[in-house]
């Protein structure tokens, strides 16, 4: 195995108007990696997705990538009120998003659809009132 | 098909990006939802939309659009013009609604 890259970024509650900033640094490393675009397109939108909800509704978090010679491994956890009902979380078109996040233009309740869509494995576990977690494996 | 090119035949206004209209205009896309567009647009697209906020930039970028084009007279926020500037990415005005300008762009897509 070659040497594996790994960084770490935080992301803090709130903060829309860094929405998209760790994505967009990704993609930048992804690309320098040699990762194909469509492979590198798949992790920023699912890095992306997961900032955007840190953002709208947990305290802080973290988003971790490791890429190793077989993948890209996505590491996205939280401080926050977690999910209760995950499976509901992931459908399409819900949202609790409120109508400050909604003027937006986030909350068509998307995201979490969008981020399984672009993982090869995604695993997703929250526990209320401490935080949410999600791991997404997408194939290099 | 070039950004320039839809400026000239759609009397788009330029906030900024103006030594940019040489991007490649692939395809369009129009949304206000941010998931949605980050789901449905590809790359080189035009992206039609009623959103002003900075959020619109990161989009954007990541999507790797051709320009962005707010609808209705919208006018973009400050931070809009300031980000999509340092990215390089056109930002056009247009008084028309969003399905007429797109419906205009389609046409010019596909005579
Ligand atoms: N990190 C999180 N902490 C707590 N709740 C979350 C978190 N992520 C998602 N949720 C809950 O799951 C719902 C669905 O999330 P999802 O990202 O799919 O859609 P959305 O954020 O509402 O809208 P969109 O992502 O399309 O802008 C959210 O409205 C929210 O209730
Ligand atoms: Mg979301």
């Amino acid at each position: 195995m070659t040497q594996g890259h790994n960084y770490v970024f935080p992301v803090e509650g709130e903060r829309f108007d860094e929405a998209g900033k760790v994505s967009v640094q990704v993609k930048q490393i992804l690309k320098k990696i040699g990762i194909p675009d469509a492979v590198l397109r798949r992790a920023a939108i699912a890095i992306y997705e997961s900032e955007v909800n840190i953002i709208s509704y947990a305290i802080h978090g973290t988003a971790s990538l490791q890429v190793t010679d077989d993948h890209i491994l996505i590491d996205i956890q939280d401080v926050g009120p977690g999910i209760t009902d995950i499976e509901q979380a992931m459908e399409q078109g819900y949202s609790t998003a409120n109508d400050h996040i909604r003027a937006m233009g986030f909350g068509a309740g998307m995201g979490l659809f969008n981020i399984k869509n672009c993982s090869d494995i995604f695993e997703m576990s929250s526990e209320e009132g401490k935080g949410t977690h999600l791991k997404i494996t997408i194939n290099r | 098909m070039n950004v320039a090119f839809l400026v000239e035949k759609l009397g788009l206004k330029v906030r900024c990006g103006g030594d940019r209209l040489d991007r490649e205009v692939s395809g369009g896309y129009a949304g206000d939802l941010l998931s949605n567009v980050m789901a449905g647009s590809k790359s080189g697209d035009v992206w039609v939309t009623c959103q002003a906020h900075q959020n619109i930039v990161a989009v954007s970028v990541l999507k790797e659009h051709s320009g962005i084009i707010l609808t209705q007279g919208r006018e973009p926020d400050k931070e809009t013009i300031q980000r999509a500037s340092q990215e390089g990415i056109p930002l056009l005005v247009t008084e028309l609604s969003g399905f007429e300008i797109a419906g205009r762009i389609y046409g010019l897509l596909h005579p």
